[in-house]
């Protein structure tokens, strides 16, 4: 039972404000929504907003011609903390959005919204950017996916990626056929202009670390079949599941690093085997020519132009171009880590985050989802931890065992206090902290139960060696027993 | 696409694991060794990388001195299918197969040292196939001569998994004597489980060869290999058609299997959701647009390093203190008070019995 506040702004630009207010401006005002995973747990999100009108400086912004320069502008007036949004309503007739837009989502916290007349349509507009900038049910359910009950969980649930306290990213490029191509790729200068940003931007989310090889004769385990309208030869879709496995095991993953790993592979086909697509479902060719795997990475296919003349000196060299590689799979990472901008309504215009690779709040949009599976994550651990230590109640629970549960109670605790108070980053550090320390208290190697006899196991082999021993030493007690009384009666017989 | 995508997270299940254990060694055990082995390559061949496969086994076959062939381990009579090959990876082999370390895999108890192989990193998308093979008695399986596992602790360690949900499907096989018992006492959900023969009957072997001396696989993992060997990564067949295999006129022991746990219908259950690792996948359809011009292009040359000191070799083992270092003192702890007791009453007792006395003489 956890209560998500999200403090939100919203700024009505002159000539915006709909006739039906109930109250003056400014004014406060709070909805609250509460999304049930099932019997026992439920989020309920909290929005609070603040209703005002422009400042001079943001109707200066506002009067810029495009809607980029005006959110540039406006993210200079923002208090732009994470967690929090602002939403400026502009007039219906404003030219500052294109024509059939109502809403423009900025890349930074903020959004432009048409009004709509009245605040009922206002409202409903203003809560669909909410949800779409923060979170909303089916991310929710998505981040608790293991306590959704079976049967109702989404594919969405299905490609979330765990919260992790760190990622490693592994780019590597496949070459089947070294004869013939002679594959250069910057891979050092590509991660340090196009993937750094990104990954700075996402190192609030988790630790990242970035590694780089070249296998030579790694083959991919399907055939591709020849097309002769195209004379290229086709992956076909339902044959790419299997593509994985051979490479797999020639990637030497995971061997430098504890933390999950997301590979990107881009593969250069054969020259036997050139041009290669990849068919979609309809038997067209992906314009990406590039397929992904939740929870796993990407794999890309990179076509060499055959050379104009056929007695060209085989190895042909080639100069991969990093640009082109590079937008496809941070495109590859973004869905990796569920940011997806495909399913929108149509009046609703993104901006481009350019090379930082994702909006500010789309930050926000995994930070949500991930200190949510953190605190939920946390209370299952310990619950199932304090079950166990109940089950067997002989285990020697260390000190730090100890200190580590105390420590994971205080931080979810504090976890959930910022949460409803609608600090985002400190309830995520927070959350961070709660789910290390009960991850180690939980996998302590001390806590395993076989080393811990129970109470039977105890008696069954103590009894055979003392109990024959102790029978003559009972018996002679009885005997001593009986004689110390014999002669305490003599006394008074003899008298 | 849709439809298809349905249909590919069907399972729910994204990466598949295998933990294949051989609890017995000496020569005469080869059989369990080669059984193991042949799990080990079939769900290799259908898939699953090593780095996804704990292999546990004594491993104290391929290079026994009794062994006509060295450096193999065959699976069928007049040597034909050598399973040893060069490219098995044993991840924990002779005496560190135990009781304790199979559960520590199992539960993630892992001390902070062990190698990343050595451990299942498994996840709540993860499917995990558990093959176990030895000597097994009335709920308890033999492991390595000289300890056991009962079938209370392995359920626990199945709790243990599930409460941290280290699993999203398990399926647990296991060949041995009253194998049936070893999963009597399962509780935890999504558990199937398949055993070579019921309570109170032994599980037997399959064929010996003359020229190895030994007899070479069990009977129940013979016919479950020759099953496999006709399922590739793209097959469709079902876990119902598992359940068939190796009927008593062939095994002798009656096969069984539970269920009870298990959410999905069996006939809905494909053999290579456990046995192989077929990876869901979807096309990219999104680009990120990256400005090329934005990017600065300067390539920051490393700055050439500034002097440092000479390095010199770590001072790793301070010899001079072991060397001159004195026995440490053990603490004197006074007896506990049940041995103080124990000795009381044995020495009143004698004295009381046989009266004061012999004191002299003891003193």
């Amino acid at each position: 039972q956890v209560r998500l506040v999200v403090p939100i702004a919203v700024a009505f630009s002159p000539g915006s404000v709909p006739g039906d207010l109930p109250r003056p401006l400014p004014f406060r005002d709070a909805q609250e929504m509460e999304i049930t995973v099932n019997l026992r747990t439920s989020v309920t999100s909290h929005y609070k907003m603040v209703y005002r009108g422009t400042t001079a400086q943001e109707e200066a912004a506002l009067a810029a011609a495009t809607a980029r320069e005006a959110d540039a502008a406006l993210r200079l007036l923002q208090d732009a903390s994470i967690g929090s949004l602002t939403m400026y309503v502009v007039p219906e007739t404003s030219s500052l959005l294109p024509q059939g837009i109502s809403v423009y989502v900025g890349k930074h916290r903020s959004a432009l919204v048409r009004a709509g007349g009245s605040l009922a349509a206002l409202q409903a507009r203003l809560q669909q950017v909410t949800q779409l900038m923060s979170f909303t049910a089916t991310s929710m359910a998505a981040a608790l996916s293991d306590r959704v009950p079976d049967g109702q969980l989404s594919p969405d649930a299905r490609r979330y990626l765990k919260s992790s306290l760190g990622f490693e990213i592994t780019f590597s490029l496949l070459n089947p056929d070294p004869k013939s191509h002679a594959v250069d790729w910057d891979i050092e200068g590509a991660v340090n202009c196009y993937v750094k940003p990104v990954l700075d931007k996402l190192s609030l989310v988790a630790n990242f670390s970035v590694d780089s090889q070249i296998l030579y004769y790694a083959v991919l385990g399907v055939t591709p079949r020849y097309d002769k309208e195209s004379s290229s030869f086709l992956l076909s879709t339902h044959s790419l599941p299997h593509v994985i496995n051979p490479v797999e095991a020639r990637l030497g993953s995971s061997a430098a690093s504890l933390y999950p790993v997301l590979n990107f592979l881009l593969y250069v086909p054969e020259r036997s085997h050139s041009p290669l697509y990849i068919q979609d479902k309809d038997g067209a060719p992906v314009s990406t020519n590039a397929f992904h795997s939740p929870r796993w990475g990407g794999i890309m296919v990179y076509n060499v132009e055959a050379s104009a003349s056929p007695q060209a000196s085989l190895p042909l060299h080639v100069d991969v171009d990093m640009a082109r590689v590079m937008e496809v799979f941070l495109a590859q990472l973004r869905l990796v880590f569920g940011l997806s901008r495909e399913e929108l309504p149509a009046e609703f215009l993104l901006e481009n985050p350019g090379n930082e690779g994702l909006a500010d709040w789309e930050l926000d949009h995994l930070l949500w989802a991930h200190t949510v599976e953190n605190i939920a994550t946390v209370s299952t651990t310990l619950t199932s931890l304090a079950q166990l230590l109940d089950k067997i109640g002989n285990i020697v629970i260390k000190d730090d065992v100890a200190s580590e549960v105390y420590r994971a109670v205080a931080s979810v605790q504090s976890a959930v206090a910022k949460l409803g108070q609608g600090h985002l980053h400190s309830a995520f550090q927070a959350s961070k902290e709660a789910v290390t320390s009960s991850e180690r208290a939980f996998f302590d190697p001390s806590l395993l139960h076989l080393l811990y006899f129970p109470d039977d196991q105890k008696f069954a082999i103590y009894i055979p060696l003392f109990l024959p021993m102790a029978v003559p030493i009972l018996l002679s007690l009885a005997k001593i027993v009986r004689e110390t009384r014999q002669r305490k009666k003599e006394p008074t017989k003899m008298d | 696409f849709q439809d298809q995508a349905e249909q590919f997270f069907r399972s729910g299940h994204t990466n598949n694991w295998a933990v294949l254990v051989c609890t017995s060694r000496f020569w005469f055990n080869y059989r369990h060794v080669a059984n193991t082995l042949s799990v080990y390559r079939s769900v290799k061949r259908l898939g699953i990388p090593d780095s996804h496969i704990v292999l546990m086994l004594a491993d104290d076959m391929a290079c026994n001195p009794r062994n006509p062939k060295p450096a193999t381990v065959f699976s069928h009579k007049n040597m034909e299918l050598n399973v040893y090959g060069d490219d098995v990876e044993v991840d924990y082999r002779s005496y560190e197969v135990t009781v304790e370390n199979f559960l520590r895999v199992l539960t993630g108890r892992i001390p902070p040292s062990t190698p990343r192989s050595k451990r299942l990193l498994s996840d709540d998308r993860s499917n995990i196939l558990i093959y176990m093979t030895g000597h097994g008695g009335n709920g308890f399986l033999k492991f390595q001569d000289s300890e056991e596992i009962t079938n209370v602790e392995l359920a626990d360690a199945f709790e243990q998994m599930w409460q941290k949900r280290r699993y999203n499907e398990l399926l647990f096989i296991i060949d041995t004597c009253q194998g049936a018992s070893m999963y009597e006492r399962f509780y935890s959900p999504n558990i199937m489980a398949l055993a070579s023969s019921q309570v109170g009957e032994d599980s037997l072997s399959h064929q010996p060869d003359l020229g190895i001396g030994v007899h070479l696989m069990d009977r129940y993992t013979f016919y479950v290999l020759e099953f496999l060997e006709e399922i590739h990564p793209a097959s469709q067949t079902n876990m119902n058609d598992l359940f068939q295999v190796c009927p008593k006129s062939l095994c002798v022991s009656t096969p069984g299997h539970r269920t009870d746990l298990f959410q999905r219908d069996p006939q809905n259950v494909l053999i290579t959701d456990f046995f192989g690792s077929v990876r869901k996948v979807e096309i990219t359809t999104e680009t990120v647009s990256l400005d090329r011009d934005l990017a600065g292009f300067e390539r920051e040359f490393p700055e050439d390093e500034l002097a440092t000191e000479p390095l010199k070799y770590a001072e790793q083992l301070p010899v001079a203190q072991i060397i001159h270092q004195k026995p440490k003192q053990k603490d004197w702890h006074p007896p506990g008070g049940f041995i103080l007791g124990l000795w009381a009453l044995i020495i009143m007792v004698f004295f009381k019995t046989y009266g004061i006395k012999h004191m002299k003489h003891v003193f």
